[in-house]
């Protein structure tokens, strides 16, 4: 008999269909793993399990968890399954734990709550569940609070809360996603040799089709709000039958035609630049100390040259972005485009600046909501001597919506009217409208789902094959910057450890750092015979 | 934790004596010279310049500010002008009745308005909850002073439960004095509670929709417990700046209702005071208010520390 | 539309008409004394009665509308054009020296209680108006700089910023151009509020003989007035009560309909 089956699941909020018929099981001991992109219902689905879904909301048909229906538990009944039955492990574990709480409390918390034993066993129990998922107690006492710990950390902690009591269930809601690969990989380990060992079944939501496949027994894909394929990892895998499903994979495993090379004459050259920051004064009256977030960087880019930078959070890829861009003055070295420094006395180069674009991450954050789209591609006019105006100025415009794939009539729309990718084109085309030569990606697909992710690629590929571009990607996603570039950097505590052709670097890494990022990133199997009619070459 | 302490101290200091550079120096260029004041416009020259030596005037303004801050660090404030007694004396006579009135207010004022932010904040958007939140609207909007007039209509003049106004004096034992300072109490208290409902309320909803209260959700704890367990100290950081706020509010309100209920502390002190050119009491009572107001909202900036541990280690 | 916003809309235009209307036409002159007709209570000839000198009190409450709305509006006025701009700049500099000196000066004022600082300038020019003006808007300086500084630090963190630093604009430029637009409803709501605060802190430096000065009327010293007659003429001390209470009323109503339609998620500050 199955663990948790769920049956006929449907569900509302206010009259708005989010789930329809949702039906699938996860037997003890066993993972398995929801995908889909968003919208598709993955989180409303474990959100319904536990019991936790938004107010208004109103679901139909039978979850069962063993012999009991969840849906017709009372309040009472919910809370005392939850964190005792099944655990939940949630996406954000920088804010998911009480700042002012001790960690010991937190998750002794859990079998207080339950009646589980008296305070001085919950804190034996909560010392041994903190070492059991990787926080010893010589490094990590029950006393320390949630800002003492990085991010990873706290994710073990709010493991620890949800599997103290040894629950028969385990949501895990996006639990990497606000990782870094290295430490995504050590928490999948974690959740998948938890899962084993308890014999707890793992019900694990996530938009990582790599993620599932290299961990789940069983995949269950979702689109807006409907199962449209469910089966054995493997055998999913190797015999896609629905479209969609077919569209996820050949999108996460996308690779873009990239135009090549043309000229060998360097367009930036970055020479061993070094970038300090304050840190706070240790005591009152206590000199301010300095943080080198780049060290000795020395790198060019070539004219035409797709370059790629990764790196994990920290490690001093934005720091190095904002002195290219010529934000702010660094400390050592130069930088120049063209031979002209992007940054002189004391002050940002205008006219090296107007070669230079950036298409920065957040789809939502990079627009004034309250400007309409002509007004906000149109913004690096300011760093023209003479700015187009008139009919040649919408002209421009015209023809730069349409180069990005979108319509001359979208230059009267304000940006909520548009998705985040229709957003991240009109980045693009913000970025490009001065037909800068060198345009700057911060992380520029990495909050897209993947086949929206695959359509922008795609436009970058012919953007540069149309508009002469040379391209400096920064993201710490391996697959995507493995497609996208010639070259690559890789930058580990503000050096750059390792630079190289792109296809060299991955298959032979040479940096012990570069080969730890490559191990921990999750891949997708190759299926290079079965896959989308599409076929593109392996990715492993 | 020490290094918290000492960087509030500091700025503690620095507020300190940026707060009597301008007091001096604002009430100095004040039109009216007080010695001319006390002996009259038609009296002779050397009359005032005597007296203007007598009472520490006819030295250089930097020097005054120095002999009026080395006075207060020893707790010599002066000579009123016009009373010629300490006044030391004369403040700490009227601090009897004004520190407890606003320590007074401000307990009625914490302990009406925690239970009912508590309760709306619990019973959002349910009948319990509009009930509170009309009532607190309208505090609001009462003027204290008014508020005072009606309640000394309603229980003074026609119930006849307390007396209209004055004070009976400490001597005539706790609860009488007391008794006599809770009108003017309850007319500070209700609009300030009016105000801190709602903050409390507001408090806790933001911290309602943290993620960690979902995790605490998760972990089994029913709403109620979340909100008491892991909403309440979190909601504190707020609402603690605003009870930092009220105090001052409420020394400041108690000049005024002082004057509804003719009642001899600080506030009264002053308008005599004003009406009299005693410049150096007008100094020492608003430099004691600032003082007082500037120690609450370090002794505040201490609670965040115990509240928060992250103030703890940072900075 | 929400229930605070027609509410706070209403009360607060029957008040601004009240005022307005006393400009061409109230039902007696308020200056106009008839001693024999002294302390009536409401009826049909003076609809809210008479006060100790016989005047028309619906008359004194109309004209003394425009006194509080007056002082209250040039306070909010002179705190906004004095307290954003310094928010602005705070904001532009966080963590800097300047950003320091803004937020240390701003808790400083913060703890001059705002009626010690009418007593001081009292104390220095005497009493009236615009010293009322002035202790009401230098206190809210700091209220103003403080929101908009909280308001502005998300959206200077945000990448549209970022973004218009790559075309080249300067702090001032991206101030005026991105920031100050989005910040707008916040400080629209807190206006709002300052306003009704202003109501209130004008009525109690008038009632306390720091305020307008007679011949001019105002609410807080009719309050003054009424005092020593509240037990044989409480219609006195009721009336203006009641106006301040429904202007106040009004206006947080509306300030609270203007945050929930404008942006449910606007932080506002409410001391």
């Amino acid at each position: 008999m199955s663990l948790l089956s769920v049956q006929k699941l449907s569900m509302g909020i206010h009259d708005h269909p989010v789930l329809h018929d949702v039906t699938f099981e996860v037997a003890k001991g066993e993972i398995v793993a929801i995908t889909g992109e968003s919208g598709s219902g993955k989180s409303m689905t474990a959100f319904s399990v536990m019991g936790l879904a938004p107010g208004g909301s109103h679901a139909t048909g039978r979850i069962m968890l063993k012999d009991t229906d969840l849906l017709t538990q009372t309040e009472a009944q919910m809370c005392a399954l939850r964190g005792n039955a099944i655990g939940m492990v949630f996406q954000e574990p920088m804010t998911a734990l009480n700042p002012v709480k001790t960690i010991g409390d937190q998750v002794a918390e859990t079998i207080l709550i339950h009646g589980a034993g008296t305070r001085a066993e919950a804190m034996r129990i909560a010392a041994d569940t903190l070492t059991r998922v990787g926080l010893p107690q010589d490094r990590f006492p029950l006393g320390r609070f949630p800002h003492e710990l990085s991010g990873g950390q706290r994710q073990r902690v709010v493991i620890a809360m949800a599997i103290a009591l040894r629950p028969a269930l385990l949501i895990a809601d996006e639990p990497t996603t606000a990782l870094d690969v290295t430490t995504q990989a050590q928490i999948l380990q974690l959740l998948a040799k938890l899962a084993r060992e308890d014999d707890m079944g793992l019900l694990m939501i996530t938009h990582d089709l790599a993620v599932v496949s290299e961990m789940a027994d069983r995949i269950v894909v979702m689109q807006h709000g409907r199962i449209v394929e469910q089966g054995d990892t493997a055998h999913l895998l190797h015999n896609m039958q629905h479209p969609y499903t077919k569209l996820l994979f050949a999108a996460s495993t996308h690779q873009v035609d990239l135009p090549p090379l043309t000229s060998d004459a360097p367009l930036l050259r970055v020479d061993g630049v070094s970038r300090d920051y304050r840190t706070p004064r240790k005591s009152v009256f206590g000199a301010p100390g300095t943080f080198r977030a780049v060290n000795n960087v020395s790198f060019d880019i070539k004219k035409g040259e797709r370059l790629g930078l990764v790196g994990e959070s920290g490690c001093g890829k934005s720091t190095l972005t904002r002195a290219i861009l010529g934000l702010e003055d660094v400390q050592a070295g130069s930088i120049t485009l063209n031979g002209a420094p992007v940054f002189s006395a004391g002050r940002a180069n205008l006219a090296v600046r107007r070669n230079m674009q950036v298409v920065f991450q957040d789809p939502y954050g990079s627009f004034n909501p309250r400007h309409r789209v002509s007004r906000l591609i149109t913004e690096p006019f300011f760093l023209l001597d003479d700015p187009p105006k008139g009919q040649d100025r919408t002209d421009l415009i015209a023809e730069t919506l349409e180069a990005v794939g979108l319509s001359a009539a979208d230059a009267d729309k304000y940006p909520h009217q548009f998705s985040g990718g229709q957003r991240q084109r009109i980045a693009i085309a913000r970025a490009l409208i001065i037909r800068p030569e060198l345009i700057v990606f911060d992380e520029a697909v990495s909050a897209l789902d993947v086949s929206v992710r695959a359509q922008i690629l795609d436009l970058l590929a012919d953007l540069c094959r149309q508009y002469d571009l040379t391209y400096l990607f920064i993201s710490h996603d391996l697959s995507v910057v493995r497609t996208v570039t010639d070259r690559v950097l890789v930058m580990q505590s503000g050096q750059i450890v390792e630079h190289g052709p792109t296809e060299q670097v991955f298959s032979d890494p040479q940096h012990p750092y570069t080969q730890t990022l490559l191990a921990a990133a999750p891949t997708l199997p190759d299926l290079t015979d079965k896959a989308s009619p599409h076929a593109q070459p392996p990715l492993v | 934790m020490l290094r918290y302490i000492l960087k509030r101290l500091l700025s503690l200091v620095i507020s300190l004596a940026v707060a009597s550079l301008v007091i001096f120096f604002v009430i100095e260029i004040a039109p009216g010279d007080p010695a001319t004041f006390m002996l009259g416009i038609n009296s002779q020259p050397d009359t005032i310049a005597a007296l203007r030596a007598e009472l520490g005037l006819d030295v250089p303004q930097w020097q005054r500010y120095l002999n009026w801050v080395g006075g207060l660090l020893t707790g010599d404030f002066g000579t009123s002008y016009t009373y010629r007694t300490p006044v030391a004396q004369m403040i700490s006579e009227r601090l009897w009745v004004s520190l407890p009135l606003a320590i007074y207010a401000l307990t009625l004022s914490t302990l009406i308005a925690f239970p009912t932010g508590i309760y709306a904040a619990s019973r959002r958007g349910k009948a319990g909850d509009t009930a509170v939140m009309g009532a607190t609207q309208l505090g609001v909007a009462i003027p204290n002073f008014w508020f005072a007039m009606m309640l000394v209509l309603l229980f003074a003049i026609n119930l006849r439960w307390f007396s209209a106004g004055g004070f009976v004096g400490w001597d005539k034992g706790l609860g009488a004095g007391l008794w006599s300072l809770t009108l003017p109490a309850i007319s500070l208290a209700l609009p300030q509670a009016a105000i801190l409902s709602r903050v409390m309320r507001s408090a806790l909803l933001d911290v309602l929709g943290e993620d960690f209260m979902r995790t605490a959700r998760a972990k089994g704890l029913t709403r109620k417990q979340a909100l008491w367990r892991h909403g309440l100290r979190n909601a504190m950081i707020p609402v603690l700046t605003i009870i930092g706020l009220q105090f001052s509010f409420l020394l400041a309100g108690a000049i005024i209702i002082e004057q509804v209920f003719y009642l001899p502390g600080l506030g009264r002190l002053v308008f005599q005071s004003i009406n009299a050119r005693d410049l150096i009491v007008v100094e020492s009572v608003v430099m004691l208010l600032v003082f007082t107001v500037i120690m609450v909202n370090f002794a505040v900036d201490l609670a965040y520390a115990l509240v928060d541990p992250r103030l703890r280690s940072r900075t | 539309m929400s229930r605070n916003l027609i509410i706070g809309g209403l009360l607060t235009a029957l008040v601004l008409l009240a005022a307005l209307l006393s400009f061409v036409w109230t039902p007696y002159a308020h200056t106009a004394m008839d001693i024999p007709q002294k302390l009536q209570p409401p009826n049909g000839t003076h609809w809210l009665g008479t006060d100790h000198f016989g005047r028309d009190i619906l008359s004194l409450i109309m004209v003394g509308a425009r006194t509080s709305i007056a002082v209250a509006f040039v306070a909010v006025g002179v705190g906004m054009l004095i307290g954003v701009p310094l928010g602005l700049w705070a904001a532009a500099r966080n963590g800097g020296w300047i950003d320091e000196l803004i937020m240390r000066g701003n808790d400083l004022v913060f703890a001059f209680p705002s009626l010690v600082i009418a007593i001081l300038i009292t104390a220095i020019f005497g009493a009236g108006a615009i010293n009322a003006i002035i202790a009401i808007g230098i206190f809210n300086i700091p209220v103003f700089a403080r929101v908009t500084r909280g308001g502005a630090l998300p959206i200077l963190a945000r990448e549209f910023i970022m973004a218009a630093r790559v075309s080249g604009k300067g702090d001032a430029r991206i101030a005026f151009e991105h920031v100050l637009g989005n910040v707008a409803n916040l400080l629209i709501v807190q206006a709002t509020i300052q306003f009704s605060l202003g109501i209130l802190a004008e009525a109690a430096l008038s009632y306390v003989g720091l305020g307008a000065q007679p011949p001019t009327p105002s609410w807080g010293r009719m309050l003054a007035d009424a005092q020593t007659l509240v037990s044989i003429a409480p219609h006195m001390a009721l009336i203006p009560g009641c106006a301040i209470i429904i202007t106040v009323l009004g206006l947080n109503l509306l300030g609270d309909g203007l945050r929930d339609r404008l942006d449910p998620k606007l932080r506002v500050s409410r001391v």
